[in-house]
């Protein structure tokens, strides 16, 4: 297993060479520089911003500034926005939090009914519930998420059932621990299920589709003629099964929540990386462009690291194979 | 395969929605009551007018008309029924000219009123037509969708196909680029895409630059899989039979080995113009794409961002509705083809 990590880790080396360059390269490409704001501020005078220059190591060849810049982020030194004032690191820590918070409240949403909702489709395929499922899972793996997101911060305004923007109340500071628990769920119930039922209707659609298919193989039929009851049979030996390839899904799934909660936040107003890289993009910040590509990056390379991990923790024959390729 | 797509009446029905749509867009100009620019600037979110055929006192007209409606709440913009006012619907009437498929310039449009005013969807923010603006907007968004589709599976199709033939390093080459535009969440992508290019561009710039940033990051997933075929088809028999007669590699790969992919690429085409769309959408939503008063359905939902709009404005929400139905039958026809391609799953269920 440990080897198997290593591989894995070593393999990272050129992926992350390759972000931060292509980050690096987009961010050159776009028109004007780093310094370009602060030019039309009135107050910072020529001098200034000569110095900055220098500091920031502007005026050295682009390549000597891309292995500056990368050897600073991989100690996530990121540089300094300057439409915010502060460093980038700063500004995406909070952000970042309430991303990853808002992925994982989504992501359990959409695989614990996901799991559940797949089992009883497949168990009765073209059954009323079957039918209902399919008609669920279709229209919402087709509504655009902005435009539920859109429905859903009407229904939360004329019912008040839930609060319209921010990840927290003002109040916060004063509750007590477990009210803040509740306070962050609240907040957050919102935007995640969104995000959850948009991913939960094409989950159920494979979770379905695969359950069928275990459910036929000659492994089944034999745990049946052997007279196992059929809560056994489904729980002990299909499922299993089914779930074995979802574990590779859930790196893909961990990309599509990522991606998907940003558009999803800035509508609903959730202080979190996709508002940062929006912002950052009208007000062209070009560190923070940069960093938060490349922070974004780094979760979705992590969160497919842990789902590989995963998959080979449960599945010895993917670990060896691996290993093997590496010792031979 | 057409076949099969007969068989399912789902699928069936989204594949003709998709030509009406299509058609549609094609005659926007002329069957718009409207140009998607002009303003009426008096009745602002004026509501959806419906289409009488019996008047106040049960009488049956013929030609159908509308109803004239008063502002009674200027400030909330709130509007109400004027039952003395009727204004029947002309067909094939005069209009403002238009150039109908960009060709014949003629006044005539597939219908509208003489007097008053026809907002079938209602009317937006500075008073124009919706209906009109979703035709016009659908041009956008339906036309993104196939030309984004066609340039990413090209690319796409290309690269894998030389990646899974010639293997070694260019293989290793061409799956690490393509590891690396994975490896970024594709909306962040999409954003920072959207920063290299200058904010203000003309409308026609815009389209390309929506189209380059989407398949810039859709190729790679593609490639992919193309490799993965091509690695399969390549070890086949008929392979080594061309090849064994001196075919080209060049040969080889667009006369033998592409084609076998043709029916997955298909499936793959359907189900991702979807994607197109919604980022078109998304960009535009967040007035980063289509601009103003140009219309597309992202950014004509931008007003209904805010809710008190929503509340008392609806049908604000209509160029989403026409999202969801164009998503909604790419998917159940792709959802077929695949059903006709992979027939195992079918068989199972039955």
């Amino acid at each position: 297993m440990i080897l198997y990590i290593l591989k894995r880790l070593y393999q990272l080396i050129p992926l992350v060479v390759g972000i931060t360059f292509l980050s690096f390269i987009i961010v050159q490409l776009a028109p004007g520089d780093y310094l370009d704001q602060l030019r039309m501020n009135p107050q910072i005078s020529e001098k200034t911003i000569n110095d900055m220059v220098k500091v920031y190591g502007l005026d050295k060849p682009l390549i000597i500034q891309y292995i500056n810049w990368l050897l600073n982020a991989l100690r996530f030194d990121l540089g300094y926005s300057f439409s915010y004032q502060m460093p980038v690191l700063e500004l995406i820590k909070d952000r970042l939090f309430n991303t990853l918070f808002l992925s994982v409240v989504s992501g359990l949403i959409a695989w614990l009914l996901a799991i559940p909702l797949g089992i009883v489709a497949a168990l009765k395929p073209n059954s009323l519930v079957d039918r209902f499922i399919q008609v669920f899972s279709f229209t919402f793996m087709s509504m655009p998420g902005f435009f539920f997101a859109f429905l859903m911060l009407f229904f939360a305004v004329k019912t008040g059932l839930f609060p319209t923007g921010g990840a927290y109340s003002p109040d916060y500071e004063q509750l007590s621990l477990y009210e803040k628990i509740l306070d962050r769920l609240w907040h957050v119930s919102l935007p995640a299920i969104v995000i959850g039922v948009g991913s939960l209707a094409g989950l159920v659609r494979l979770v379905r589709s695969t359950m069928i298919e275990q459910l036929q193989s000659d492994y089944v039929l034999f745990a049946r003629a052997k007279g196992l009851p059929e809560r056994d049979v489904i729980l002990k030996h299909a499922l299993r099964n089914t779930l074995n390839p979802f574990i590779t899904i859930l790196g893909f799934e961990i990309a599509s929540l990522l991606s998907g909660s940003a558009l999803i936040e800035i509508i609903i107003n959730w202080p979190g990386m996709g508002m940062l890289m929006l912002d950052a993009v009208l007000s062209q910040d070009l560190y923070l462009v940069m960093g938060g590509l490349y922070i974004g990056a780094i979760m979705l390379i992590v969160g497919n690291l842990i789902a590989d991990l995963l998959l080979a923790k449960l599945d010895p024959r993917i670990r060896q194979r691996e290993v093997e390729g590496v010792l031979r | 395969m057409i076949e099969s797509i007969k068989k399912n009446r789902l699928a069936f029905l989204s594949l003709h929605i998709l030509l009406v749509m299509y058609i549609l867009t094609i005659f926007a100009d002329f069957i718009s009551p409207y140009p998607y620019d002009v303003q009426h600037r008096d009745t602002p979110y004026h509501p959806p007018t419906q289409i009488h055929f019996f008047d106040q006192e049960g009488k049956f007209h013929l030609r159908p008309f509308v109803y004239g409606y008063k502002m009674v709440d200027p400030i909330n913009k709130l509007y109400e029924i004027d039952y003395s006012k009727k204004y029947p619907i002309y067909f094939f009437t005069y209009g403002e000219p238009h150039y109908l498929l960009g060709l014949f310039k003629t006044e005539i449009h597939l219908f509208g009123v003489k007097e008053g005013k026809i907002f079938l969807l209602g009317a937006d923010s500075l008073g124009r037509d919706i209906l009109s603006r979703i035709l016009y907007g659908a041009r956008i968004s339906l036309s993104i969708g196939l030309i984004g589709v066609l340039l990413s599976f090209t690319v796409g199709t290309i690269v894998g196909g030389i990646s899974g033939y010639f293997g070694g390093r260019i293989d290793n080459f061409i799956m690490r680029v393509s590891e690396i535009l994975m490896s970024f969440p594709s909306f962040y992508l999409m954003l920072a895409l959207r920063a290299v290019f200058p904010i203000d561009l003309s409308s026609t710039q815009v389209f390309f630059m929506i189209v380059v940033i989407l398949s810039f990051i859709g190729w790679a997933g593609l490639a992919r899989v193309v490799r993965g075929m091509v690695l399969s088809i390549r070890e086949m028999d008929y392979v080594l039979a061309a090849r064994s007669y001196g075919a080209s590699s060049f040969r080889i790969i667009t006369r033998h080995i592409i084609p076998n992919t043709y029916s997955y690429l298909l499936i793959a085409a359907t189900l991702s113009v979807p994607g197109y769309i919604l980022g078109e959408s998304a960009l535009s939503l967040l007035g980063l794409g289509i601009q103003e008063p140009y219309a597309s359905w992202g950014n004509m939902l931008a007003s209904a961002t805010s809710y008190t709009a929503v509340s008392s404005y609806p049908w604000i929400l209509a160029p989403g509705v026409a999202i969801f139905i164009t998503i909604l039958a790419f998917n159940l026809l792709g959802d077929a083809l695949r059903d006709a391609l992979d027939p195992k799953l079918r068989r199972l269920i039955k």
